[in-house]
């Protein structure tokens, strides 16, 4: 149980990473352009009024005291009010976070098959034209923007063949699969190409270790070597990969739920980008981050699962 | 070719490097079509003709015509200069920002070097996209904010490329014999270590062109980038958009060019990779 102590202590490394979340996210508030009072009360208010909210609110305190301030609303719960959907904007975000996180994972587990099997196509018959055909497909697919994949995927399976609808959500999980099929091929054709050179490489390397020769020698079969030696040891580098690109995959997400008009967290971002709904965009940023960090915590625990070897 | 056979005399390619080769020609080629852009376009990139609007691909339009009649090859011509720019500038700020602090880190260590790798915690921790989405927000849509949102966030890969290799040539005998003479820690870190890491940052220079032209892009697309009426592929894509059932080739032919474009430098970058093996 050694190995996994830093379960407990790599939460208390993230601390710092945590402070410093917030003091970006204090920081872009503070910069938005204009006066927040004036933004709440329209210009009619008069002086007076004004300086009570500013006093209400703490803007006219130390921008210290007022970091504090911060930091005691985001800890009870409390992350501003928007100002295009007159209501909290956690509830705005809460609302819409579903679709952003069905299709993330509809991604994942797209990008993760596609990847095992191309990599394990192409390793397998390193030089040979499967091996040709992958090593295309990774070269160009580095290149390849999600929002004009997605468009050209809109006029040839929605519009030309009719086969899906052209953007929405969709209301039960069989329909969500449905309408999210494009918008997750479209991310996922612009996301694997990484992962497969990735997984590929080390499959190969493996494939030519001392081990994997020894086994050779000792009559074990190409496929008993490959699932049981070499794919497990090409895992660790994929899985780290793939914790690296979940950041781009959030913002490819954002881009795609516009193209596909998915009512999302990245549209909504969008959306309140142009409304100057400030408040929103910055709980959505703070949101974000937080899954980052999440999601490289998880990794790490994963590859310490699966690795003996690593400590962290 | 024989361009090619030329750099191959002078050692240059040492095994008939063929993706570096293939790389370089279609990025010259790019630069080439940027540069002469106003010669080589066929017709002016925003004059408006009503009465040729959202005309298939045809002789006189190879790439047809959008909704306000303007020939969409031209478009993609000029849009060159644009997106160029953009992928070129964009990593120039990073570049030099990066370096620095990579240099600093490595070659002080101590709290120097936690203090800054702290800082590259925490804005790696947010999704650089995302980070950069924001940071336009508060300064306003443009080729400016862009710039100036890249320098705030993407120099993260530099710096930790720059460093790991710093932390090992600090140890090497030419920075000691650099400190026994008694050479400034400013010239040993730019004239000494700096150039013996150049080459893995060269390679990563080339792919953080092409995420940077994604992202130019991927930005105007959204309306947060470049302004129309300017010709530039992401918004021409965006305005295409609105034509997909009837006009497919507005958006068809600029998403192409950003395709190529990005390719010819993912070849440069893993033909020198290969070259020079240069693990990324």
């Amino acid at each position: 149980m050694e190995r996994f102590k830093f379960i407990l202590f790599r939460p208390l490394q993230l601390l710092p990473v945590l402070f410093g979340v917030s003091v970006i996210s204090f920081v872009m508030v503070r910069s938005i352009p204009g006066d927040p009072v004036r933004l709440l009360l329209g210009t009619r208010a008069t002086p007076e009024v004004a300086a009570k909210i500013r006093a209400q609110y703490g803007l006219d305190e130390p921008l210290m005291t007022q970091y504090f301030l911060f930091l005691k609303n985001l800890f009870q719960g409390d992350f501003g009010r928007s100002i295009v959907y007159k209501t909290s904007t956690f509830n705005v975000v809460a609302e819409r976070i579903g679709p952003t996180v069905f299709l993330l994972t509809y991604v994942l587990v797209m990008a993760i098959l596609i990847t095992l099997i191309l990599s394990t196509w192409a390793a397998r018959r390193q030089g040979r034209l499967p091996d040709v055909i992958v090593r295309s497909y990774s070269m160009v697919g580095l290149g390849l923007p999600t929002f004009w994949l997605g468009i050209i995927l809109i006029m040839q399976f929605s519009i030309a063949l009719n086969w899906f609808p052209t953007s929405g959500y969709g209301e039960s999980v069989a329909e969500n699969l449905y309408y999210l099929f494009l918008p997750a091929v479209s991310i996922t054709l612009a996301l694997s190409p990484v992962l497969i050179r990735n997984l590929r490489a080390s499959l190969i390397s493996e494939m030519e270790s001392d081990y994997a020769t020894a086994a050779r020698s000792r009559g074990m079969s190409e496929n008993g070597i490959y699932f049981s030696h070499v794919l497990p040891n090409s895992l660790v580098p994929a899985i780290t990969l793939l914790g690296i690109n979940f950041a781009w995959l959030i913002g490819g997400t954002v881009v795609v739920e516009q193209v596909f008009s998915v009512p999302g967290i990245g549209q909504l971002m969008i959306s309140s980008i142009f409304a100057r709904d400030y408040l929103v965009v910055q709980l959505i940023t703070l949101v974000v981050a937080i899954a980052v960090i999440a999601v490289n915590f998880i990794v790490d625990v994963l590859t310490a699962v699966i690795d003996p070897r690593v400590h962290l | 070719m024989r361009a090619a056979r030329l750099l191959l005399s002078v050692g240059f390619l040492k095994n008939n490097n063929l993706t570096l080769v293939l790389g370089i020609f279609l990025s010259v080629c790019w630069v080439v079509i940027a540069i002469f852009a106003p010669w080589i376009a066929p017709y002016d990139p925003i004059a408006q003709d009503v009465a040729r609007t959202l005309q298939p691909p045809s002789f006189a339009h190879p790439f047809g015509t959008d909704n306000f009649g303007r020939d969409v090859l031209s478009r993609v011509i000029w849009g060159s200069r644009v997106d160029l720019a953009m992928g070129l500038g964009g990593v120039f700020a990073p570049i030099i920002i990066g370096c620095t602090i990579g240099l600093l880190a490595g070659y002080f260590g101590g709290i120097i070097d936690t203090l800054l790798m702290r800082f590259l915690d925490i804005t790696i921790s947010f999704p650089f996209f995302i980070l950069m989405i924001a940071i336009i927000s508060i300064l306003g849509p443009g080729l400016m904010s862009f710039f100036i949102a890249l320098a705030l966030v993407g120099w993260v890969s530099y710096a930790r490329l720059v460093r790991s290799r710093t932390l090992v040539l600090r140890h090497s005998d030419f920075v000691a014999a650099g400190q026994i003479l008694g050479f400034s820690s400013i010239r040993i870190m730019f004239r000494h270590v700096l150039p013996n890491a150049a080459l893995p940052v060269l390679v990563f220079i080339m792919s953080d062109v092409v995420l940077t032209i994604l992202l130019g892009s991927s930005l105007s697309y959204l309306g947060l980038g470049v302004q129309p009426p300017l010709a530039e592929w992401g918004i021409m894509i965006a305005e295409g958009q609105n034509f997909i059932s009837t006009a497919w080739w507005i958006t068809l032919f600029p998403g192409l060019a950003i395709v190529i474009l990005a390719l010819s430098f993912s070849l440069i970058a893993d033909g020198l990779a290969a070259q020079y093996k240069v693990s990324e």
